[in-house]
């Protein structure tokens, strides 16, 4: 099922496809690391951050004497200090010409806008020193009322209400729409809906998107040496290219003078795609006082100042048919950046924008996107970056749908989307799926799950009222991945391209090197590069060499996010192999002293047509190393470069169950089961596929049930720390049901598509449908995320009128459209709220 | 300052060290034993994880960074560091190898630590009990799935498949 089309017919078994234990692990299970805190220099200095505890505030004084003053302290830095060095954060992304974004300052000079914003940076003999000094740097703030609530954030302005930067007159950062009718790739939607609304049906959601924080297990943590010509910095980032290339640019240096090094990275998700204040502070730190320094974050500071995901209200009209064909959707919504645009903040909803229509043939779309400062921590990329956010909004939709029509969900999916036989399809939002077969994978994913056993089992339980109902969730979803076209990303107005690139050297010994510019921090390209390389060029497995996350040893790169390591990278690379296997060609035919044409190569050989003379790559590598015997004009070397743009996304997709039981009488949760059958083309690796699945899932999971980024009043985050802040345990998590089928992408010559996010983007929307499911009988149409035993106890009793609290959660709970908008009897919403559970039977 | 000496993956080590200083940042700073990791401030992740008992006696996982060195004066520790023998790795390390549990590899230390403990306590774990047993110890990569496999696969149990390919009920 994974082997690639011109994979050579003889030799080794493939590697492509093979399920190999990684390369990687050994170092890592045996604590032979080599994490950015474990790196100790000589003379290293320690930086210990002062931080806000206000989330908006005016700073009147710093008083730095008495930390200046201890022993062991060597400098402490203000705003005021590096004012007119540090210039601002950048932000690579201005989704609108006339985006506003506020200046980023790394130290805040006069102002802080977020909690936990840096305003003074300690630097001494040793972390502890650092710290215990940082607690002498005396503040003074004058606090400042804080922008908090993103709705209420959007509608302020100069006159009213609370600005998160009183100095830009508005909290709103930049307007997005995508119109179908305008662009041409469909109808008029408001034509589409009020259709409906005069013979069909319309559904009114407004849906949220929580607060979540990535939380990666390694802290946050950075060494700059400035010792030489050059200054090294080590960080525990996903883009050590992209930092190199943003420091110089914002510091006013040249990249040549910079090397930046991400040595084992222990998880980012997106969160640590962020060039960050912390890493430019210990720039400027160690630039100023001429020794090594290191920043290592506490997992407070990590949860409260890197960059925080998610963060929508989604407002969405769907148009359909009677007979539940969709007509048209308009999705309203606004996000909430923080306090300040980060690196692709603003970019972020606007990925989403080509995901709300999902796998579905919708012949009206429009997508506004208001974007909003507030002042808290800032938002940018977390595990599918505006993917999930779309996918939840369309696949809680298409539950609803189902429900007022009273069919199963999956069918009113089937009758909306795309069928196997109509790709390459031109969506709506203007993207060329290539290839998929929705069809395949629902099957297969109902096979799996036992749909239709656990469906009469949901039935019997109603029927009799078991106080633990079972709900059962459904996501059929598409996700665009391998970011990404450089044309497109120019098109967007973001700041960069999207290609990758990858050199392939063929060493004296037959063994080979790989640079890859994608820079791996858990995702396996040590084990799956070699994999394709070994196949490609038929050497050993063993014998391949991976190297990569250096700017010193891997000069170009665009770094890993967005699932397109292995889309574009790995392209990359196969095209750096052709071009060895082309470039060696000429040298096998003078040793063999045939005709280049005659020369086939498979296997690691290269064999003369119609005879059994060959010689093996390997020789060929020794032959020019020795470079004795080279034909007339040949460059005595096999080595190649490729860099590789791609012409398309691609599109993995997959269909997702879920079964959760509900404790009715507690609101307590229990997922019975959750199966899921991702398409994501051909598979290099088995092992590394599945374990992307699984930890996507859990993460997604935790989305539905658990995670939250909450803060107080006063704009404290106080889920602060592990004890708040629920990441899920091995207790809280069960074993899944995992499988594939296949639909090789036909936009590149591996036929990948992407897996990082695939688990997260689509199990969100399958937990709440579930939960929803089985809440139906008590009128239940959504209940905010986390779905918690106490928002799911209140939505069973706010039936009832009962007093729930009156906390938010009750009004979101059932309906929790504005009512006037949800009064339209083609709706059915008043049917909906009185559902028995015997009418809930038909489906 | 206070004189402490322990044993710490076999070899002898003594040291003055403040009073505050936690078990695990001797280890990293003093010993330079990096393989054991800090994830957190609360003693909520688990990526500390060592195995801590009087000389000669049992040892048990604890966190590290919820322990002070001074506590640990006079007793054998031992770390991730110290399980693999003349080239031979621990069944526990190899199991995880196997079975793919761990991607960026920062909780793996302490994952691995707490998983041979509760198989010295509990050598024939239900998947419930290994994943009671786990608890203290976060995963952000893997969710759990493939850990619960290696520690199966450890005890010499049947163990959960990865992936299913046909329907299994």
């Amino acid at each position: 099922m994974t082997v690639t089309e011109d994979r050579p017919s003889t030799g080794p078994a493939p590697e492509i496809g093979s399920a190999r234990a990684r390369k990687e692990d050994q170092r890592l299970i045996t604590g032979r690391t080599r994490w950015t805190d474990n790196i100790v220099l000589p003379g290293m200095l320690h930086v210990a951050m002062v931080r806000s505890p206000f989330a908006h505030a005016r700073i009147t004084r710093i008083e730095t004497a008495e930390a200046k003053a201890t022993p062991n302290v060597v400098a402490v830095l203000t705003g005021q200090d590096v004012k007119d060095e540090q210039g601002s954060l950048p932000n690579a992304w201005a989704i609108t010409t006339d985006q506003v974004t506020p200046d980023h300052p790394s130290i805040a000079v006069d102002r802080v806008a977020f909690a936990g914003e840096i305003v003074a940076v300690v630097v001494a003999r040793t972390a502890a020193e650092a710290r215990d000094a940082a607690e002498l740097v005396d503040v003074d703030y004058e606090e400042l009322p804080a922008a908090l609530d993103l709705r209420e954030a959007a509608e302020a302005d100069a006159e009213h209400g609370v600005l998160a930067h009183p100095d830009l007159g508005t909290n709103k950062s930049a307007f997005w729409q995508f119109d179908s009718e305008g662009a041409g790739t469909g109808g008029n939607v408001e034509d589409a809906i009020a259709t409906a609304r005069a013979d069909g049906i319309v559904i009114e959601r407004e849906f949220r998107q929580q607060r979540l924080i990535p939380a990666f297990m390694e802290p946050r943590s950075v060494v700059v040496d400035p010792t030489g010509e050059q200054l090294t910095m080590w960080s525990a980032t996903q883009n050590p290219h992209i930092l190199r290339f943003l420091l110089a640019a914002v510091l006013g240096m040249s990249e040549s003078k910079i090397r930046v090094i991400a040595p084992d990275v222990g998880g980012g998700f997106g969160g640590k795609l962020q060039v960050t204040p912390e890493e430019f502070i210990t720039f400027m730190a160690a630039r100023r006082i001429g020794k090594p320094v290191k920043y290592t974050e506490t997992r407070s500071e990590s949860l409260m100042a890197a960059h925080h995901g998610r963060d929508q209200w989604q407002k969405l009209t769907l148009a359909a048919t009677g007979d539940g064909t969709v007509t048209g959707l308009k999705v309203d919504l606004i996000a909430d950046l923080g306090a300040y645009v980060a690196l692709v903040g603003g970019g972020v909803p606007v990925l989403g924008a080509f995901m709300f229509n999902s796998i579905y043939k919708f012949p009206a779309y429009q997508f506004n996107c208001q974007t909003v400062l507030t002042n808290k921590t800032w938002t940018d990329a977390y595990r599918g970056a505006g993917r999930p956010e779309a996918t939840f909004g369309i696949e809680r939709m298409m539950d609803e749908l189902a429900h007022e029509l009273g069919v199963d969900p999956l069918e009113v999916r089937e009758r909306n989307w795309i069928t196997h036989e109509e790709f390459p399809f031109t969506t709506v939002a203007g993207l060329e799926y290539d290839s998929g077969n929705y069809e395949a994978a629902t099957a297969k994913a109902k096979a799996i799950f036992g749909y239709d056993e656990l469906r009469a089992e949901q039935r019997r339980r109603r029927e009799a009222g078991d106080p633990v109902q079972l709900g059962i969730g459904v996501s059929t979803f598409t996700e665009m991945c391998g970011l990404a076209p450089s044309r497109v990303l120019g098109s967007l107005n973001y700041g960069a391209g999207g290609w990758e690139s990858a050199s392939i050297r063929m060493l004296a010994t037959g063994k080979v090197e790989v640079v890859t510019g994608s820079s791996a921090h858990g995702q396996g390209h040590e084990t799956a590069w070699s994999q394709i390389v070994a196949d490609r060029l038929g050497v050993a497995f063993e014998d391949v060499e991976v190297l990569h996350g250096d700017t010193q040893i891997a000069p170009k790169g665009m770094d890993t996010y967005g699932s397109r390591s292995l889309v574009v990278g790995g392209e990359a690379l196969v095209k750096a192999a052709d071009k060895v296997i082309e470039k060696a060609r000429p040298i096998a035919a003078h040793l063999l002293e045939a005709s280049a044409d005659d020369l086939e190569f498979a296997g690691g050989r290269f064999t003369v047509r119609g005879t059994d003379q060959g010689l093996a790559m390997a020789d060929v590598a020794l032959a020019t190393f020795a470079a004795h015997n080279l034909p007339d004009g040949i460059e005595p070397t096999i080595d190649a470069d490729a860099t590789y743009d791609p012409v398309s996304f691609s599109f993995p997709h997959g269909t997702h169950l879920c079964a959760m039981e509900i404790d009715t009488e507690t609101g307590g949760l229990t997922m019975r089961k959750y199966a899921c059958v991702d398409d994501i083309g051909n598979i290099v690796n088995p092992l590394i596929v599945a374990g992307q699945v699984h930890g996507g899932l859990v993460q997604g999971i935790a989305q539905a049930l658990w995670e939250e980024a909450v803060h107080d009043d006063a704009g404290t985050l106080v889920s602060a720390s592990f004890v708040d802040y629920l990441v899920p345990t091995a207790a809280d998590t069960i074993s899944f049901d995992v499988a594939h089928t296949t639909s090789p992408s036909t936009t590149n010559s591996l036929g990948t598509k992407g897996v990082g996010e695939a688990g997260t983007i689509a199990s969100t929307p399958a937990v709440v449908n579930a939960v929803v499911d089985a809440l139906r009988p008590f009128g239940v149409d959504d209940v905010r995320m986390p779905c918690t035993p106490e928002r799911v106890w209140k939505a069973i009793h706010a039936r009832d009128g009962a007093d729930t609290g009156g906390a938010p959660t009750v009004g979101d709970a059932s309906p929790h459209f504005h009512e006037a908008d949800t009064a339209d009897p083609s709706t059915g919403s008043a049917q909906r709220r009185t559902a028995s559970i015997s009418q809930e039977d038909s489906q | 300052m206070t004189r402490i000496s322990m044993k710490v993956d076999g070899a002898a080590y003594a040291d003055d060290v403040e009073p505050r200083m936690l078990l695990v940042h001797f280890l990293r700073e003093r010993l330079g034993k990096t393989g054991t990791v800090v994830g957190c401030d609360t003693s909520n992740c688990g990526a500390c994880t060592v195995h801590l008992g009087p000389a000669g006696g049992q040892p048990r996982s604890v966190k590290s960074c919820n322990v002070l060195a001074v506590q640990a004066d006079g007793q054998e520790v031992t770390t991730v560091e110290g399980l693999a023998h003349d080239g031979e790795l621990h069944p526990v390390q190899q199991a995880f190898h196997e079975c793919h549990a761990l991607q960026c590899g920062y909780c793996t230390p302490g994952m691995i630590m707490q998983s041979i403990d509760l198989l010295e306590e509990n050598p024939k774990p239900s998947e419930e009990e290994i994943r009671t047993g786990l608890e203290g110890n976060l995963c952000r990569c893997t969710g759990y799935h493939n850990i619960i496999r290696a520690v199966q696969s450890a005890s010499g149990q049947a163990v959960n498949p990865d992936t299913v390919e046909e329907p299994v009920s």
